[in-house]
């Protein structure tokens, strides 16, 4: 074992501080952008399902990492796309703080 | 060999440590306005050197079931993401929130099979147990938000007598059987266990209503993040336990404040109708026997509108399931054209998720400038002739301002109770998603139109051409 089970106790404990802290003061409006851009993260779960994938023997273990794998991606990729889009629109949003000149601009493109 | 690889695990440590630094830096931008856009990209860097390098690192074997399963989710995710319409986003988070919590179980279940068919399943049976039940929880609970929010099944609350004990026997029956499996390892056991982590999942979500859905995905987002961290153990993976337990705790604390703007407590969301009923009662007790509301009729409401001077239009929750936003734009336009002068009041968290109700209303192509943050509207209501209140509730709901023992005191609100008129449009009395009375709907001043929110609107459109 390359990591023993209380190395990585320490590093959970120490992550979920981290967590708590990191995000202490977020506006309300950008709770959702958070949570699905929390939610992509947590589709880094496909660096597990390629380990299974390396071990798996058998068509029922080759399926099941086929799976992981899969639904992973769909995590990852889905979640950053989305995550995008939304900050994207909020943008579109504050333009016209911005200016009402360039945010007239940026609609014409 | 074995030294080559002993070194090149230390190498994708440290390229597991920036992965996790990307993490951390990504979250704190996506808590800030301005940064926001860039920590998605700094998430994304991320997460492509962790992948990137787990390949490089691990022994190679079945690369093509890895490719051939990144590709097909890739190729799925993209479109799905990208045409999905504004209004069906807290539906896509949802979804991909539920497909990670998939991931984690099946990698858990794989990994127990892994160990059965070695013949050593004891060790480390808990993490794998944990990863295998809140993941069951967290795809379960999601894909039922995604039906609701995209209304393929009511986005109602579904109770039936007896359910609370029901999910009690679940949430027992998963604890016994994880009992079970980790005394003497049997595959059934662990099938078993996983179903019955499924139902409970399910069975939590059906008491919530639709409007507290968002909450309750950013707590099965947690989950899922635990779920991973848990897999991290299983695996020996640093890089698994850093990024599901910041996303576990971060979740947890996002949640928290998701269900404090919204005046809500999580239990009081999670318990769904069992934690309104008493509520509404509570709050009710002031006046509500014998109390009655004054229903009106299209023609009269749209009267009412075109002789104004001054109309705000209120938008909720209402408004965007029933997709009234162009609807309501183009009454506002028949309204202007009578020179009525309209503008939008936007409550911040109104609507199915933060920010919800700019978005539709600019997609409807409704001017910037009438649309109106909550200070500056509430400057105006006491010189509006009518405010047109559509599928909006709590967050106009006088109590928060007025009564120091409703649930949702203190919660900012519009106080459309300030104008001349109100006028709610409504599907039925059934209180908001809060499940608290309003009183302002029997006040003497308040007019309601019942029925779905873009049906009412085109009547009041054609009734205002009309008059």
């Amino acid at each position: 074992m390359i990591t023993d089970v209380i190395d990585l106790l320490v590093i959970f404990v120490l992550a979920v501080f981290v967590g708590f802290e990191v995000i202490s003061k977020v506006p309300s409006i950008l709770h959702t952008p958070l949570m699905s851009g929390s939610n992509a993260i947590h589709g880094v779960i496909l660096v597990g399902a390629m380990a299974i994938a390396s071990q798996a023997h058998g068509s029922l273990q080759m399926s099941l990492a086929f799976v992981a794998v899969f639904l992973s991606t769909l995590n990852i990729v889905g979640g950053v796309v989305v995550t995008d889009r939304m900050l994207d629109m909020f943008k579109a949003r504050q333009q016209p703080k911005a200016g009402q000149g360039t945010g007239q601009d940026g609609n014409k493109k | 060999m074995t030294a080559a690889i002993q070194i090149s695990y230390d190498g994708r440590t440290a390229v597991y440590l920036f992965a996790a630094v990307c993490f951390v830096l990504a979250l704190k931008a996506l808590s800030s306005p301005r940064n926001a856009r860039y920590g998605n990209l700094v998430g994304v860097a991320g997460m492509v050197v962790a992948i990137v390098v787990t390949f490089l690192v691990q022994d190679p074997g079945h690369d093509w079931v890895i490719g051939a399963g990144m590709g097909a989710g890739a190729l799925v995710a993209v479109p799905a993401a990208r045409k999905v319409p504004m209004t069906g986003m807290p539906q896509m988070v949802a979804i991909f929130n539920g497909v990670g919590g998939g991931a984690a179980a099946v990698i858990s279940l794989s990994d127990y099979l892994q160990r059965l068919s070695s013949g050593v399943p004891a060790q480390k049976g808990v993490e794998v147990l944990f990863a295998l039940v809140v993941g069951c929880l967290s795809f379960s609970g999601s894909m039922l938000a995604f039906a609701k929010l995209q209304e393929l099944m009511t986005g109602r609350p579904v109770m039936y007598p007896g359910q609370q004990v029901v999910n009690a026997i679940l949430a027992l029956a998963v604890v016994a059987l994880g009992v079970i499996t980790v005394v003497s390892p049997h595959l059934w056991a662990v099938l078993a266990l996983g179903v019955v982590a499924l139902a409970l999942g399910a069975g939590v979500v059906l008491p919530v209503g639709g409007a507290d859905t968002p909450v309750l995905i950013s707590l099965l987002n947690s989950f899922t993040g635990l779920a991973v961290a848990a897999d991290g153990f299983v695996l020996s993976n640093m890089i698994l336990v850093v990024a599901g337990t910041l996303v576990g705790a971060s979740g947890a604390l996002l949640t928290k404040m998701m269900s404090d703007a919204m005046g809500r407590s999580l239990p009081n969301i999670i318990l769904g109708g069992f934690g309104a009923a008493p509520a509404a009662s509570d709050d009710g007790a002031a006046g509500a026997d014998g109390r009655s509301v004054r229903s009106g009729e299209a023609g009269d409401i749209g009267t009412l509108l075109a002789y104004s001077r001054k109309v705000m239009i209120v938008p909720g929750y209402g408004l965007a399931v029933a997709q009234a936003q162009h609807v309501a734009v183009e009454l506002a336009h028949a309204l202007e054209s009578r020179g009525v002068e309209v503008a939008y009041a936007i409550h911040p968290v109104a609507g199915r998720m933060p920010g919800h109700m700019n978005v539709l209303l600019a997609e409807a192509d409704a001017p910037y400038e009438t649309l109106v943050e909550m200070e500056q509207a509430n400057d105006e209501f006491p010189s509006t002739d009518v405010a047109l209140v559509v599928g909006a509730n709590d967050v106009v709901n006088p109590a928060a301002r007025d009564n120091p023992g409703s649930p949702i005191y203190g919660m900012p609100i519009l106080n459309v109770d300030r104008a001349a008129n109100v006028v709610f449009l409504k599907r039925s009395m059934r209180p908001g998603f809060s499940g608290i009375d309003n009183a302002l709907l029997y006040d003497p001043k308040t007019v309601l139109l019942f029925g779905d929110a873009k049906e009412s609107l085109t009547k009041l459109l054609s009734a205002v051409k009309a008059s």
